[in-house]
């Protein structure tokens, strides 16, 4: 299909506790390239991959976690009819101008039901370090680090999720590719804009506003194993992998940023078309569909967030 | 150097084990665990390991110790001040009482949409 109206994830801003800590774990063992720091302090970060000016944005502050997940939007018109559909599926929309941001332009934003803000913009500055696009090479330099390509995707926790997948299919027009669905109820959601398998996913949680992780594309199941080296030479906190998703399909490893906050480096994982069925998984083979081969989860996948 | 080893106790359990004064007390407590220690239980919970989630939140009862920066949603400056500490924030300066302090979960209005 032509993707319309949302297209992809368009960037996330995080917390973290000390910045030299975090740009050494992001730039330099992840591989993302800094962009550029902001006047208010926020360093903006981009994959070698990605032709948007950022997609990571990280702000010191006291406590770790989640500020804001932002979408790529086809038009400045769809722009327009998603905050119009927004508020009359009743969610209060504010407008935050152009400029707030380098690069970008304006945006709307509004706090799901999970307790998470979400922001909408169709405007953004090509950047600088974009991959070629005339007679292209594989990539403009050399990748560093881990290899990160892209910000992938993200895992978030809190309440409401069925709420969270109203909104999502009836308002944003995602599809929802896989679901936990427990006796009790809806345990976790994995919902789609695009050919992924998921571009975000929610998990039921108590407490509002939680962050999992922020998940960044790695090429190949070598690279992943390449990412473990790297992790395990600098001492980086490791969650758990190499391993694979039954969820998804996708091989990975979940870590952690010196202020706490998971990661993810994720490859693979299949195609997704928005008439496909939802595969959905229960209680009996739960453990297989989070990670593949332990076949179980471990204690830290539903307690462990920032 | 790793400097002398402190020793570790965890209050209303019998087990103890060995930190040194240049590493965090859940490192040296997922290290015991190769040789056994808290097999049958009464250990500190592992999170992130980086001072993000509150997993291992304690208090200290006894003993010198400096702590790392830890997120301030699980240890508030006051708390920090009552000997409230992320374990995987903690360093001995010589041995330590510890008990587990785990915070109720929060389920009131949400904190984390702030911006910018």
């Amino acid at each position: 299909m032509a993707l319309t109206g949302v297209l992809r994830p368009g960037f996330i801003q995080i917390r973290v506790l000390d910045m030299e800590a975090a740009l050494t774990h992001y730039v330099d063992r992840l591989g993302l390239d800094k962009v550029t720091t902001g006047p208010d302090g926020r360093v903006y970060l981009k994959g070698w991959d990605e032709f948007d000016h950022h997609s990571v944005i990280l702000r010191k502050a006291e406590t770790a976690g989640l500020d804001v997940m932002a979408f790529k939007i086809a038009s400045e018109a769809d722009l327009d009819t998603f905050a119009k559909r927004t508020t009359a599926w009743g969610l209060a929309v504010d407008h935050v101008a152009e400029g707030e941001q380098p690069g970008l332009g304006r945006r709307i934003g509004f706090t799901l039901l999970s307790g998470h803000r979400i922001e909408l913009y169709a405007t953004v500055a090509l950047s600088e370090k974009h991959p070629p696009v005339k007679n292209p090479d594989v990539w403009p330099a050399e990748p560093r680090g881990m290899k990160a390509t892209r910000f992938d995707h993200a895992l978030l926790y809190g309440p409401h999720i069925d709420q969270n997948l109203k909104f999502f299919q009836e308002v944003l027009d995602f599809s929802l590719a896989e679901k936990i669905e427990l006796p009790d109820g809806l345990l976790a959601i994995w919902l789609t804009c695009s050919n992924k398998a998921h571009d975000i996913a929610f998990v039921k949680h108590a407490e509002p506003g939680k962050f999992h992780h922020a998940a960044f594309y790695l090429e190949t199941w070598m690279d992943i194993g390449h990412a473990a080296d790297i992790m395990t030479r600098y001492n980086i906190s490791i969650d758990i992998g190499p391993t694979r998703h039954g969820i998804t399909r996708g091989q990975t490893i979940y870590f952690f940023d010196p202020s706490g906050n998971r990661n993810e480096v994720f490859a693979g994982g299949y195609t997704y078309y928005p008439d496909n069925p939802t595969r959905v998984w229960d209680e009996n083979e739960l453990g297989k569909g989070i990670f593949y081969y332990e076949k179980q989860l471990n204690e830290r996948f539903l307690t462990v967030v920032t | 150097m790793a400097g002398p080893h402190h020793t570790i106790h965890l209050d209303g359990t019998q087990g103890s084990f060995a930190c040194r004064g240049d590493e965090t007390v859940i490192a040296a407590m997922e290290r015991a665990a190769w040789f056994g220690f808290a097999k049958d239980g009464g250990r500190i919970p592992v999170g992130c390991r980086r001072g993000g989630c509150g997993v291992c939140r304690v208090q200290v009862l006894e003993g010198p110790y400096r702590v790392e920066a830890m997120s301030r949603t699980h240890v508030t400056e006051a708390e920090q001040q009552e000997g409230y500490a992320l374990a995987c924030c903690l360093v001995p300066q010589g041995d330590l009482v510890l008990r587990l302090a785990a915070k109720p979960a929060k389920t009131a209005t949400p904190t984390t949409a702030e911006t910018p």
